[in-house]
């Protein structure tokens, strides 16, 4: 009894030897960062740790394909290093001495990854499947890109302006052709008193007149010939 | 009665609009105004124009950058997914995520100046808007000007500010600073380093630009000129000297930020190749770890070799940054990494647009003063309709470099359009005003200006050092062209995520030659023109009398 015992604890260490080892046919290499992904809060791999991934990667399978029923003791894993890292395969127990293919465990996993990463707290990039490429999240776009508004804003701002100037410049031309007779007495007076008082000559009073906003034509007055 | 010409309203408006000027990207180009007395009118009109057809495109890109920073997360700071979602886009892999949005989504350049491509419809809108806003700022000439100048003389400065104190309390910002204060006394001595500065001063405070004069032209006769020039002169460098304060701390935290990221990522390879413990490689065991995991693994840490840079400090800060292309890309590389980015990136880059646009401002007077001033011109057209004639030829004109080819002609026309030219309108500015109007006469001049006499200082200046500096720049630069021989120029490439040198095709070199020509060129065939135009007059009048 012993013996057979020994014979078949000694088959299973082989077999799970000849299954789960780095390199070996159907299997995946996992790479944990824990103290990156959570500082101060990280939690120590030990043996419970395990037996949750083991679990949860039985789960994956589970969940892929309906018809079988895989076992926690179906999942081995091996090489555990201080990284943490390990080496894991998911034999099928419904076919002797065979591991699940590569692809299966793949997609299966690929399924299920957000519920795996968030059973360990991880995300994609702290709780790595060497070989299962993720998807990552599409980025968030609006309808409307934004600087398409902005620059729409930009430019009506800018548009009203100039029209604004253009307009307002025109008027005063406007203004300054209906007075032709003010502007000859002015031109008149300034003649004699061009320079010599303030060194400026009449023109630019007028066209500060010009200047000042439309609402305030009283002071229009101000400037009388001199 | 001849209508007056408009005046600024007050002489700071004269100041802040040297300074918004002179305080520009670092780009100024020359105008010989006083040369139109002995011809190279046109030239100065020549090389102005040259300079506003592609200096907008700046002020374009400053536009993009600026919208683009109203997003969260910046569109440069993450590199976007590929077609199935699968990872990253190779280019931007690669290459940064901040060098791809500027080559990729902001240029979509093409691997060589050969290829054209089509006109990128967004860099073109950006272009209209950017010639739609000079065009609203010089509408009605130094009415409109004297005020938009007190906003971009003075919002640059508010910005540096603000980045001033934010770049201080940086990580890594006194490894920037450091470095900025250390003289590499080897460079004191390479004769390049003096030239550079000489030339970047010389050029920086948009001395020969006609703007400056175009500027001056409209103040009153009896302004202190003397001062004013000292004062501008002063407000240049210690504004260049603030900004190199602000710009150092910057890269310190850059090439802080990019070294400890080099060495995270080695020590991420070390520690998943041989599956170490978490946290056991750190900063400053790694060296003595890579050494023993050298001695203890051999074959494997061969295999790792290639993948494993050595991580310099140094080599990060002294990555050298020049051209306006790699201004956007390091900048936008350091705002990324800063909290509340946004804010930092609208700040930054709104400066970038007073700046370029209160440059763009004396270049644009440079060009109108001289047509709103011909009688021809002036009689036919209203002001406005001028201006808005010259914005539009420009803006169709800088279309060209809206295209995927575009930056390669934007580059030529940056190194060679005004360089050499500028240099010899300069020269014979000075000599004209020195030696063939007479200093004695020009000294008369300031003197009824200023009110008291000129300081001996200023005469030896401009009589012999100017002119002789002057003198060896030129020289200088015609050597080094000689000597460089076919002319070079860096092209981006997609596949290897980084530049290349490529050869200009002999139509690039004819274009290069008909600008550097068609600008020096100009001097002497118009002094030519009008000499030609005065022996006939003198000779008509000597028959008729």
């Amino acid at each position: 009894m012993r013996g057979f015992l020994l014979l078949a604890f000694s088959l299973v260490t082989t077999a799970h030897a000849e299954f789960c080892s780095p390199d070996s046919q159907n299997a995946f290499k996992v790479r944990l960062s824990i103290k990156t992904a959570l500082g101060d809060n990280a939690y120590a791999w030990d043996a419970s740790e395990e037996y949750l991934f083991k679990a949860m990667v039985a789960f994956a399978m589970r969940r892929y394909s309906s018809q079988k029923t895989t076992q926690i003791s179906n999942v081995l894993l091996c090489n555990v290093t201080d990284r943490v890292s390990f080496w894991f395969v998911v034999t099928d127990s419904s076919k002797n001495a065979t591991t699940v293919p590569r692809g299966e465990v793949e997609a299966a996993i690929r399924m299920t990854r957000n519920r795996i990463n968030n059973a360990f707290l991880l995300n994609d990039k702290t709780m790595q499947f060497l070989k299962i490429s993720s998807t990552l999240p599409p980025p968030t776009e609006s309808s409307v890109p934004i600087w398409l508004v902005v620059f729409g804003v930009v430019l009506c701002l800018i548009v009203a302006g100039i029209l604004f100037l253009i307009v307002s410049g025109i008027q005063q031309r406007k203004k300054k052709n209906k007075e032709p007779a003010e502007t000859k007495n002015l031109e008149e007076k300034c003649e004699v008193t061009v320079t010599i008082e303030n060194g400026m000559p009449c023109d630019t009073l007028n066209l500060k007149t010009g200047q000042i906003n439309g609402g305030y034509e009283a002071d229009d007055e101000r400037f009388t010939p001199l | 009665m001849e209508k007056s010409r408009p005046l600024w309203d007050n002489p700071l408006q004269f100041v802040f609009a040297c300074i918004s000027y002179a305080v520009g990207l670092g780009n100024v180009w020359r105008f010989p105004y006083l040369c139109q007395m002995y011809g190279g009118g046109v030239a100065s009109v020549v090389v102005s124009f040259f300079l506003s057809m592609y200096y907008n495109v700046i002020n374009a890109w400053a536009f993009w950058y600026l919208f683009h920073s109203f997003q969260n997360p910046l569109p440069w700071a993450a590199c976007p997914l590929n077609s199935n979602h699968t990872g990253y886009i190779e280019e931007c892999e690669k290459a940064s995520s901040t060098q791809y949005f500027w080559y990729r989504k902001t240029l979509n350049i093409s691997p060589s100046i050969e290829e054209n491509g089509s006109i990128q419809w967004e860099q073109a809108m950006c272009l209209i808007l950017a010639w739609l806003t000079v065009y609203l700022c010089i509408l009605r000439g130094t009415e409109s000007t004297g005020k938009v100048v007190y906003l971009t003389a003075s919002l640059p400065y508010l910005v540096l500010i603000i980045y001033l104190i934010k770049a201080l309390t940086l990580h890594g910002a006194v490894n920037g600073l450091v470095y900025m204060f250390t003289p590499k006394l080897e460079q004191l001595a390479n004769p390049k380093a003096w030239i550079n500065a000489a030339t970047q001063i010389f050029f920086s405070l948009g001395l020969g630009f006609g703007s400056l004069i175009a500027f001056a032209s409209y103040n009153e006769p009896n302004n202190n000129c003397e001062k004013h020039a000292i004062i501008v002169s002063l407000i240049n460098s210690t504004t260049s000297v603030f900004a190199s304060i602000v710009t150092f701390s910057i890269y310190g935290f850059k090439a802080t930020f990019n070294y400890e990221n080099c060495l995270n990522k080695a020590m991420l390879l070390l520690t998943n190749a041989f599956d170490l413990e978490e946290g056991f490689l750190t900063a400053d065991n790694l060296n003595h770890m890579k050494e023993q995991l050298m001695a203890t693994h051999p074959n494997e840490y061969v295999e790792l070799l290639p993948q494993i840079k050595n991580c310099s400090l140094e080599a990060e800060l002294d990555t050298a940054v020049q051209g306006t292309g790699l201004a956007f890309i390091v900048y936008s590389e350091a705002i990324k990494n800063m909290e509340v980015s946004q804010l930092y990136s609208v700040l930054y880059f709104f400066m970038l647009l007073m700046l370029g646009i209160g440059s763009m401002l004396g270049n644009t007077a440079a060009i109108l003063t001289p047509l709103t001033d011909s009688k021809f011109l002036s009689t036919h057209l209203p002001k406005e309709v001028i201006s808005g004639i010259v914005c539009f030829i420009n803006c169709i004109v800088g279309l060209t470099f809206t295209m995927e080819a575009g930056n390669y002609w934007f580059d030529i026309f940056n190194d060679y359009a005004a360089t050499l030219s500028l240099l010899l309108i300069v020269l014979v500015e000075i000599i004209a005003v020195c030696y063939v109007y007479g200093l004695r006469r020009f000294e008369k001049d300031l003197h009824l200006m200023i009110g008291h006499k000129l300081s001996w200082y200023w005469k030896i200046m401009w009589a012999f050092a100017s002119p002789l500096l002057i003198i060896s720049l030129f020289i200088f630069y015609i050597t080094d062209y000689i000597l460089t021989g076919t002319l070079q120029y860096q092209a981006w490439d997609a596949t290897q995520g980084h530049l290349v040198t490529k050869d200009y095709p002999s139509y690039a070199l004819a274009v290069i030659g008909l600008l550097v020509a068609s600008s020096t060129m100009c001097i002497p065939l118009g002094a030519l023109a009008i000499f030609i135009k005065r022996r006939l007059k003198r000779e008509h009048r000597s028959t008729v009398a």
